[in-house]
Formats: structure tokens, sequence, C-alpha cells
């Protein structure tokens, strides 16, 4: 299924989406099936999978360092469509990573083997929709959606632009900085979401970790919570790791599916 | 829609949330740049904080011999020993014109961080600098420098622990403190507009160069050497030669123990011999990386030069070969830190000593030409400690 049926299936129902984001190939690529599985059982619709970058100058610590342990064990491109291809699940796939990687593979080649790997959106943090151009075009012929970030300091003029440009999904930045689990969101937020105004979904993410949270963010009008380093977090203990993140996706979703919208 | 490109190179490779304060700065600095008082604050600046002009000096020992005529631009007699206060002076004003507070940096050598902890001092900003854990052990006099003068130095122990790892992690800085916060990157690499606005302030090196040649030789000289790992001193000098075609200009990269790469990490950090096209901080450039397209570590004897990136006009000027990349090994650079030190008196910074030896191989070949301007963009004082260990039998 791609991205859209999700959110009309989900609209539907009249239900708000869970987006969880954790990093392929960490602690190792073997365990990466079973987190899916895991957060997949615990509601998630959506699943975001960074492919790992040795300079992610737009994540945080958590993030960071689980891109430096599936790097160290051995992650690359290659592995990563093997990986990710060979995964057996129904919800849609979305590839965050950054830009030199798909540019290194070239632009076709990346946004095609998404295609044979099952992933049906493409995000990427550090490409403005100002450098997409290329990169839009293929992923508009190969029919995988191109995901922009909306933050509180982009401008009108600037939404409009990613507006006409972005599809899947609108990935609005609660706050200014790096991703990373806080215990409060950002009053931005409900201003941002009432600032952009469009038929796409908005998922709202960067900070998300409780179910409150995640019912706060779709109160104030959002089609989807992300949450990514709340989850890598647990993945870093290495504790009881699967029955945990299924734990924690319950929960959130819980916290979306009692939002009264 | 791509703008502010050097043929395929540069533009805006950054996280949505930098893109309205690129704009803002773009749009400062156009409005400031011509602005008389700004320009008469950065006289005053560059000539009484900083001491320019700075002497075009004939090396004439050096000189007798290579058989060649060599001038050193002394960049190493700015104020705090290299070319890196000139652009600090230049972004320290534009920030205060543009009512920022706050300065963050990130400095490999350390030499970038002590400007900005010069001008930030000077100008009252809250000052904090970002600086690699291996850099910071390597140049520990430059790291008490900034301290004395008030900057907060944060330790980076991500990724290879030096000048890139310091970037990421003052954009990071950036992201989250964006409202107050001016980042004042210290050379020709990231995001437009920096390399463009880097580059104009470093112009001033290449302005006084053309007039004190013409006075003292009557002519431009037949080559410009200079040093380049993000490559700030080399555009600095160049750019105002960039139109004079009889004027050779040559990039000496950091040849470090050897031109190859291991799996995670190249031996010297030569962008712009052997780096392939790609996207690192912000901006299109030739840059070290693996077939995936993961950044490698770099290397090189002096830490201002250990970068995996380069400048992107100095990557279009190599691609249209207005400028020539070459390279000086470590054993090379540290060779001719010793011989301009007992020849000429004048001991000069490691990265600057790879210009230097640049020359020393290839003045005989007839390649430079008879009259070669040397930048010799820093001091080596900071360089002591490394060169003492690496004497006694250290290694590099």
């Amino acid at each position: 299924m791609n991205i859209p049926g999700k959110f009309s299936e989900l609209q539907a129902r009249g239900e708000g989406a869970l987006i969880a984001y954790v990093c392929a190939g960490d602690p190792t690529p073997d365990a990466t099936e079973g987190i899916v599985k895991a957060l997949i059982r615990g509601g998630a619709d959506i699943v975001e999978l960074g492919l790992p970058f040795s300079d992610p100058v737009a994540d945080g610590p958590t993030i960071q360092a689980a891109s430096e342990r599936a790097l160290s064990a051995g992650m690359n491109t290659d592995r990563y469509f093997e990986l990710v291809g060979s995964l057996d699940v129904k919800v849609p796939l979305v590839c965050m990573t950054y830009y030199n990687l798909i540019f290194k593979r070239g632009l076709e080649n990346f946004v095609v083997d998404c295609t044979d790997a099952g992933i049906s959106g493409i995000i990427v943090p550090d490409l403005p929709v100002e450098e997409s151009k290329e990169l839009a075009e293929c992923c508009a012929r190969n029919k995988v959606d191109l995901i922009f970030l909306i933050a509180p300091t982009t401008t009108e003029g600037r939404i409009n632009m990613i507006l006409e440009h972005g599809s899947g999904f609108m990935y609005l930045v609660s706050r200014v900085g790096v991703t990373g689990a806080r215990s409060d969101i950002a009053e931005s937020t409900s201003g941002l979401l009432s600032r952009v105004k469009t038929d796409i979904p908005k998922a709202v993410g960067f900070g998300i970790s409780t179910g409150k949270q995640a019912q706060e963010v779709v109160v104030n009008g959002a089609d989807a919570v992300i949450a990514g380093s709340v989850f890598v977090d647990i993945i870093a203990s290495g504790y009881d790791v699967n029955a945990r993140l299924e734990e924690l996706a319950i929960e959130l979703k819980d916290g979306i599916l009692s939002a009264k919208r | 829609m791509t703008k502010s490109l050097y043929g395929k190179y540069g533009g805006q490779f950054v996280p949505e949330i930098l893109m309205p304060a690129l704009a803002e700065l773009e749009e400062g600095y156009k409005r400031y740049k011509n602005d008389p008082g700004f320009l008469k604050e950065l006289d005053y600046y560059l000539h009484d904080f900083a001491g320019r002009e700075t002497p075009l000096y004939f090396a004439k020992n050096l000189s007798k011999k290579y058989g060649i005529r060599i001038y050193l631009k002394r960049e190493d007699l700015v104020h705090g020993g290299a070319h890196k206060l000139n652009n600090t002076i230049g972004q320290g004003l534009l920030a205060k014109y543009m009512g920022k507070t706050r300065i963050v940096a990130e400095t490999g050598a350390g030499q970038h961080g002590t400007a900005t902890a010069m001008i930030g001092a000077n100008l009252g900003f809250e000052t904090v600098v970002y600086m690699g854990a291996k850099d910071i052990e390597r140049q520990r006099m430059n790291v008490y420098r900034m301290e004395l003068m008030g900057t907060e130095v944060n330790d980076v122990e991500s990724g290879s622990k030096t000048l890139k790892d310091a970037i990421n992690e003052a954009l990071r800085d950036w992201v989250t403190n964006i409202g107050n916060t001016h980042y004042l990157i210290g050379s020709v690499v990231g995001p437009h507009p920096y390399p463009m606005i880097v580059r104009d302030f470093q112009s001033v090196i290449g302005n006084e160069v053309r007039e004190q040649i013409m006075e003292k030789e009557g002519r431009y000289p037949d080559s410009i050497v200079a040093c380049a790992g993000g490559g700030s001193n080399a555009m600095g000098i160049f750019h105002p030669f960039i139109e004079d075609y009889g004027v050779k200009l040559f990039a000496v990269e950091a040849g470090g123990s050897g031109m190859a790469s291991t799996e995670h990490a190249a031996l010297h950090s030569a962008s712009l011999c052997v780096g392939e096209e790609g996207v690192l901080h912000g901006a299109r450039t030739r840059i070290l990386q693996d077939k995936y397209g993961q950044i490698l570590e770099s290397h090189s004897v002096s830490a201002g030069l250990d970068y995996s990136g380069v400048g992107p006009e100095l990557a279009h000027l190599a691609d249209i070969g207005r400028l020539t990349p070459c390279n000086a090994s470590d054993e090379e650079a540290l060779k001719a830190f010793h011989e301009l030190s007992y020849m000429e008196g004048i001991i000069p910074a490691l990265e600057s000593s790879h210009a230097l030896a640049y020359v020393m191989k290839a003045a005989g070949s007839g390649e430079l030409g008879d009259l070669v301007v040397i930048n010799l963009s820093g001091r080596g004082d900071k360089d002591l400690e490394t060169v003492i260990k690496i004497d006694k039998g250290g290694q590099i």
C-alpha cells in the first residue's frame, strides 16, 4: 500500500496515523525486521527506515549514535535495499536519508531501487525544495512521494512553494533544533499547523515521545504523529527491545486515537 | 531553481530550518557590503585591530637557493597569527549590524576559533566554538587562548573528532539557536552565501598583493601558491587575480602520508586532487567519500588542512583549469617548516608549509615561472608541540 492509500483508509475511519522512525541496521542489519514488525504490531501505520549517513547534521545525539552503530555493523546503501526489499510487511515504508547518498548512487538509480524494495516515499532532511528539482522529477516518474519538511521558521512564501512540490505527507517540524525526544512540545506546533493549509496530510515530528504529546498534536489538527528518537533510545538500551517498542507504539497510537477530531 | 552555483558546484543543501536564516544573511550582506558606515568600521578594524596591511616580503635566501624570485605574503603577521581574522572581523561586524547577539563557529587548528574569540570579545558577543576532540589535543594552546577571551569551547566527540565533525556540531547549534545566533563559518565552504562572503572578506589579501607586487616588481607574478583545506586563504589571494590569466594559481592540498584511502579514511586531505563530486556541509563540491557516498575521514599533519571537502568555487576553478590542484605530503611540509625557519627566520604554520613545500619541489621544473608569491597564511608557534613530538620520532 502507498502513502496516500494508507491515509485515505485511516481518514475513512476518522483516525490519525502513527509514523515510526528507526535507523535501518541499528544495532545490526539482522535486528531490523524484528524491530519493524514490533512497531507495526504496536500500531505504526507507516514506517520510516533511516539509511545511515556519516555526517547527519539534522540529527541530535540519539540518531547520530544509531547511525554510527548501523554503519559500524556494515550498513550501506546496497545492504539497505536488500534488507528493506526482504521485509514482509503491509504498511507503507519511507526512506529517510541525506542527499549525498542519493547523489552518489545516481538519483534515478536510487529512486528505482526504492521502488524495487517496496519503498513508497523519500525524506531528505538536507534537501530544501530549491535544490530538489531533479530528484522530484525522478520521484514523479517512478510514483514515489518526495516528502518535504516545514519548520517553524519557514515563511509563508516558502510554505506555498513546498506545498506545490511535496506529496505523500507534509513533515511539520515541531520546534527549531535537531531530532531528539523532549518532554514538552513547543507551542509553535499549533501555530505551524494552522499556517499550513493543504489537503495533503500533515504529520508532526521532532521531540514527540509520549501518548499525551501525540494526543495533543492530533487535537491541534495534525493527521499524523512522527516519533523516532524515543524508539531509537529503546533500541540503544538493548533491553527487551521489541516488546518495549511495541508497548510504546501502542501508547502513542492510543494517544492519537483518543484525540477528538 | 538552484542558485549561486560556481559551475555545477555550490548551492544550499541544508535543513529547512536554516533556509530563512541563509536568506536573511544574504539580504544583510547585500545591504551592508557597500554601506559607507560598515566599510569604514571594517577598514578601521582591519587596520587598527588586525594590523593590516601585511608586508609582501622578498625571501632573499629562498630565492637564491631556488633560483626564482619568491615573495611571501605575510598573513602570519595578522593579529592572532593567521589570515583568519580578516574573515571574522567582516562577519562579526555583519552579525552586529544584523542585530545578532551570539556567534558560533567551528575550528580545526584553532586559528579560526581564536580569530572568532577575538572579534567576539571585542564586539561583545556571546561566543561558542566547536572543536574536534582530536584537534583539542593537537592544539591546546589555541583552546586556552580562546578561553582567555571568554569563548566557550565545546569538544566534539562524534565521527572523526576533527573539523568536519565540528562543522556538523556548529550547524546543529545554529539550527537550535537560529533567532539570536550568527554562524561564523571559517572557510569558503558551506551553503551559499557563505563561500562568497568569506571569499570577499579574505580578498583583502590578494588586493594588497596586486598593489605591493606592482610597486616592487612592476608586474604581476607568474604564479601564486597557497595551501587549501577548505580554501579561504587560497580564495582570498586568488580571487583578485582570477581575470589575470597570465598569473597561474596553485592550490596545494595536504598529501598526508600518501594519496591512498582505507575503507573509512583517506591518508590525505586532497579533495581537489582526487575527491569526487558530492554534497557536504550544505554545498555541492569535491569531497573525499567512499563508493556509497559516506564521507571519508581525512588526514594531515596540519589540523587546518585536515578536511574532507573543499570550497565549491575552488572545485569549479579546478574544473575549468583556472587553478592547478597539487599537494605536498606531511614529510615535505615538515621539511619546508624547518627550511623557512632556518633560512629566513620565519616559522611558518604547518598549513602554509604545504605551499612552501610545493614551491620548493616545483621551482626547478619551470612550472612556476620566475616570480612567485606564496601566501604565508599563518605562523607556526601553534605547531611547535606537534613538530617537537615528530622530531623526537613520534608518529604524525
